[in-house]
């Protein structure tokens, strides 16, 4: 770590504004872009972003320099996201107008057909947001499970087990619609 | 970087495995659970393409969180649930009607 990093960190953990801006101003675009991993509407991953670093600027004198920013930040955010989660109606965070305004990375699988995608989608919305949180990372952006598990502040075997419990709960709830993936 | 996906595994394929063939996770067994998970995992990726890296905001978010700091700096005043000021406004009706319970009221606070 550079000095002036290091310079950086311990005077945000003392409760430094300009710090804070400056930590702001390096992080926000990460932090955006793990929440909007999350919640995948661009509007509310800038809201949760800021009541992420909302958070981070109360929680300042907890803050363990040596530990580094990054995970500590994603950690608050992944709260942040999850909240934001459970404040959701169900089959309201994953409306198909929203996938749209989102720019993905792959194509999807022209097999599967649009009815069955929207209706995989309702029914992920419908799971508890800590599963669904666990199998976004896990499984959709594919982030490994040492990752997912930090961000989340449980183990890595805890991670296996919501996204097992996700994709069966997934699977129940499709086969109950008469879709068998 | 990938967890776990694995080869062979045709999107399109069409399966009578039941919810409960989903292997748990400890066990490392294999057979058809793995791709009954193994199709679930494509068919979600399907209906929620990954976002990737590269997804960043519109705008310098900074501004919204100098609002934010204001926001919690605003007067106590301005955050007084509603129950309190339809309670107030009742109060101030109730005496506009009938002035001369005024006393009373002032008597039995």
């Amino acid at each position: 770590m550079r000095d002036d990093e290091s310079g950086v960190l311990s005077k945000f953990r003392q409760g430094d504004a300009d710090a804070f801006e400056a930590l702001f101003r390096t992080h926000q675009r990460s932090v955006f872009g793990w929440v909007l991993r999350i919640v995948r509407d661009p509007d509310a991953a800038e809201d949760v972003t800021v009541e992420a670093f909302w958070r981070m600027h109360l929680a300042h004198a907890r803050f363990d320099p040596a530990r580094g920013f990054e995970p500590w930040a994603r950690r608050i955010a992944t709260h942040a996201a999850v909240d934001w989660l459970r404040k959701q109606k169900p089959e309201s965070g994953m409306a198909p107008e929203l996938w749209e305004r989102v720019p993905a990375v792959a194509g999807s699988d022209s097999a599967i057909t649009t009815e069955i995608r929207e209706k995989t989608a309702r029914a992920f919305s419908r799971l508890p947001a800590k599963l669904r949180v666990a199998a976004l990372l896990a499984v959709v952006e594919e982030r490994p499970h040492r990752e997912v598990a930090e961000a989340l502040g449980i183990s890595v075997t805890a991670v296996k087990l919501r996204v097992f419990r996700a994709l069966r709960l997934l699977r129940k709830d499709l086969s109950e619609q008469g879709i068998k993936p | 970087m990938t967890n776990d996906r694995k080869k062979g595994s045709g999107a399109g394929e069409q399966a009578s495995a039941t919810p409960s063939s989903l292997n748990h996770p400890h066990d490392i067994s294999g057979g058809a659970g793995d791709q009954d998970a193994e199709r679930m995992k494509q068919l979600l990726r399907s209906a929620l393409p990954p976002l990737g890296d590269q997804q960043e905001p519109d705008r310098d978010l900074w501004p919204a969180m100098l609002r934010r700091f204001d926001e919690q700096n605003t007067p106590r005043a301005s955050r007084v649930p509603w129950f309190d000021w339809a309670l107030a406004g009742g109060l101030v009706a109730f005496a506009a009607i009938a002035p001369r319970a005024i006393p009373v009221i002032l008597y039995y606070l």
